[in-house]
């Protein structure tokens, strides 16, 4: 008979197992509706991972994708790290392109790129800050459940967002279609080569996440951030003020997804659109990007690598093989289901039952941060 | 022309109230045991598409009425056995199950988009009471599911204070270790309010297509699912005060309609998520006091331990 223990603290290389394992679950499962919806599950993993990692054109789509999903998801691993469950990427990457669009119709061609481009992503990145911290405020002055609060924002923004598009913003040079008028050409941002990488933000992307990385493992403010969601009670008995650390985390989070808002308005469609188009889900997906990287901002860099592939190899399956489009979102929820499960593996490891079951707890518990919400 | 427009605005109200009514009913069970559970968007939409295909192809409403029910029990199942057995991130598990949950609605439901209902509930028409001017027409002469929902909350919150189960529910959501050494089984009374929860928010769901539109679109659960989670924080995971916040927002969903030549259509759709986010500002205000979480709300139970 098997059963399971506690275990301390999973090394590293026990965490990229149960990582792996969980993933190819998670690709198992996948393949398995994939064969429930009629299709050939081999066929349609390889057109998923053919369309995304095998060609110079996909490999581009992908790392393209991959922008708005590491800046996010670096920025969620933040806030995760602290137990802040901000689940309001999708409307803070919404905020943030809003901003920048707002300052872009403001700047026309009046000032030279090396100067416009900073004030763009400074905007977007103010944009996507406020909103979370609108968040944390509600958190820390009313109480308000941050899973909700982001939640509804999301869905004030894309509200927002259409408004703009379809009343006072709506382009006059756009023939009556739901957008902005294009950017200024200083304003749009250059990409490499033939691809649609625009390599201004993956610079961003990758500062980003070395700047977090720092941040949370040589900072004090690290430090705070992984007391509060190790043991907030201690952290509060340590003196540490976990308003203060709320906001900024919460800003911090947002203002990263804020900048990938702007890489998808001043890199990819040049103007403000309807939000589904500005960002197709990259906000929920980033969710699955921090869970992947273990919450660990450098590995936010592959992670968001892997889910921008199998966004691409979804758009592909859509297309060759006339599946919906929420065949990618079935995909994502089953990829998270397994990574939570794959979870206990980490916690607990199996073992030959004893003749007396103790489950004890462990000193050090749980490497991630857990439970209370409120 | 008045009294049609209240008994409009009226029906319209508890037409859109009764989705919300049943799947907070179940949301305060799932947390009143101690689980979160933030997949009832998703199960709302498995439930809805589950529905509305059942419906379609037994020509029963009632029928597609139980698989909703049961689409959603599937989905929160999943929820128990990572929350409770595998003591997963209860929050983390939701989201991907709201993932799931839409995605798979989404493939299921690409034959039905578009297509007309042909079989529905007819109205039961209360004797006496439906002649009444004004309001008969709105309060007693509607889809039995209405009524349904309306015992399901006199039910629940009778259930969930007067009898022993219901007490040993909410022990087990304040204080699992007590319930434990009463010889209560933590796990078993967890799984049994998360699968509760989930059929009732699959119900939610089948009453959207089954009965509020009626058919099948993409998305139409349009994070209702998330307001009734801020409704439950609302309600004080109280059954009655359910009804309450369930009418509350049923009535600022139809403000859509009466103001929809006035204001831009998308300040009224962003109507119910403003006034989740204030509704929930003012809870904070009282859940001092007793309205307060269920002490062991999203903490997986590990014997032994604090």
């Amino acid at each position: 008979m098997i059963e399971f223990a506690p275990r301390p603290e999973p090394s590293a290389a026990d965490r990229a197992l149960v990582t792996l394992g969980a993933l190819c679950s998670g690709l198992a499962l996948a393949a398995l509706a994939f064969l429930l919806m009629g299709a050939h599950p081999g066929r349609a993993m390889a057109a998923v991972f053919s369309g995304s990692f095998m060609s110079a054109y996909g490999l581009g789509e992908t790392a393209t994708k991959a922008i708005p999903l590491i800046l996010s998801g670096i920025g969620l691993s933040l806030a995760f790290r602290g137990r802040l469950w901000n689940i309001g990427a999708e409307g803070q990457l919404l905020a943030g392109a809003t901003a920048a669009t707002g300052l872009a119709l403001a700047l026309q061609d009046s000032l030279p790129a090396p100067l416009a481009v900073p004030l763009l992503f400074a905007a977007g990145a103010a944009g996507g800050a406020a909103l979370a911290a609108l968040a944390g405020w509600l958190k820390t002055r009313f109480r308000v459940n941050e899973v909700v609060s982001t939640l509804m924002l999301n869905y004030i923004c894309a509200e927002l967002v259409q408004h703009l598009v379809y009343g006072p913003w709506k382009g006059p040079s756009q023939s009556g279609f739901p957008y902005t008028d294009n950017f200024a050409a200083p304003l749009v941002l250059p990409v490499l080569g033939a691809t649609r990488i625009h390599w201004p933000t993956l610079v961003l992307a990758l500062a980003s996440a070395a700047a977090a990385w720092v941040l949370v493992h040589r900072t004090r403010f690290g430090f705070e951030l992984r007391a509060m969601g190790g043991n907030p009670d201690a952290a509060a008995c340590a003196g540490m003020n976990a308003s203060r650390t709320t906001l900024l985390v919460m800003a911090a989070s947002g203002g990263l997804a804020g900048l990938a808002g702007v890489g998808e308005v001043a890199g990819i469609h040049r103007h403000l659109t309807y939000p589904w188009a500005v960002s197709s889900g990259y906000g929920y997906a980033a969710i699955i990007v921090a869970w992947v990287a273990g919450l660990d901002p450098l590995l936010a860099v592959p992670a968001g690598l892997f889910l921008g592939g199998i966004m691409v190899g979804g758009d592909a399956i859509q297309i060759s093989m006339g599946l919906p489009a929420a065949a990618i979102s079935l995909f994502n929820g089953l990829l998270l289901l397994c990574l939570m499960a794959g979870e206990f593996f980490l916690r607990y490891r199996p073992r030959r039952r004893a003749r007396t079951s103790d489950l004890s707890p462990v000193p050090g518990g749980a490497g991630k941060p857990e439970g209370k919400t409120a | 022309m008045i009294s049609g427009l209240i008994t409009d605005t009226l029906s319209r109200t508890l037409g859109a109230a009764t989705p919300l009514l049943l799947g907070t009913l179940g949301e305060i069970y799932a947390e009143r045991s101690g689980v979160l559970n933030l997949g009832v968007e998703g199960m709302m939409a498995a439930g809805a598409v589950a529905g509305f295909g059942t419906a379609m192809s037994t020509g029963s409403p009632w029928a597609g009425l139980a698989a909703a029910a049961a689409a959603g029990a599937a989905l929160a199942l999943i929820h128990a056995f990572l929350s409770v057995t595998l003591k997963a991130n209860q929050i983390v598990s939701g989201i991907a199950l709201t993932m799931l949950g839409l995605g798979l609605s989404g493939v299921w439901g690409k034959p039905f988009v578009g297509a007309p209902l042909s079989a529905r509930f007819s109205p039961v028409a209360v004797p006496l009471l439906s002649d009444l001017p004004v309001l008969g027409e709105a309060l007693f002469r509607r889809d039995p599911v209405f009524y349904l929902a309306l015992a399901l909350a006199g039910g629940l919150a009778f259930v969930l204070h007067r009898t022993r189960w219901g007490m040993v529910l909410r022990t087990v959501g304040e204080n699992p270790q007590a319930a434990d050494s009463a010889g209560i089984s933590v796990s078993g009374t967890r799984y049994a309010c998360v699968t509760l929860g989930g059929a009732l928010a699959g119900l939610a769901g089948g009453y959207l297509s089954l009965v509020y539109v009626p058919s099948w679109i993409e998305g139409m659960t349009a994070g209702r699912g998330w307001i009734i989670i801020g409704l439950t924080i609302f309600a004080g995971w109280e059954p009655w005060k359910a009804v309450l916040g369930a009418l509350l927002f049923g009535g600022i969903d139809v403000t859509q309609y009466l103001f929809q030549d006035a204001v831009s259509p998308n300040f009224l759709k962003a109507l119910p998520y403003a006034a989740t986010l204030l509704v929930l500002m003012a809870s904070a205000r009282r859940s001092a006091g007793s309205a307060a979480a269920p002490a062991a709300l999203a903490a997986p139970y590990r014997p032994g331990e604090r």
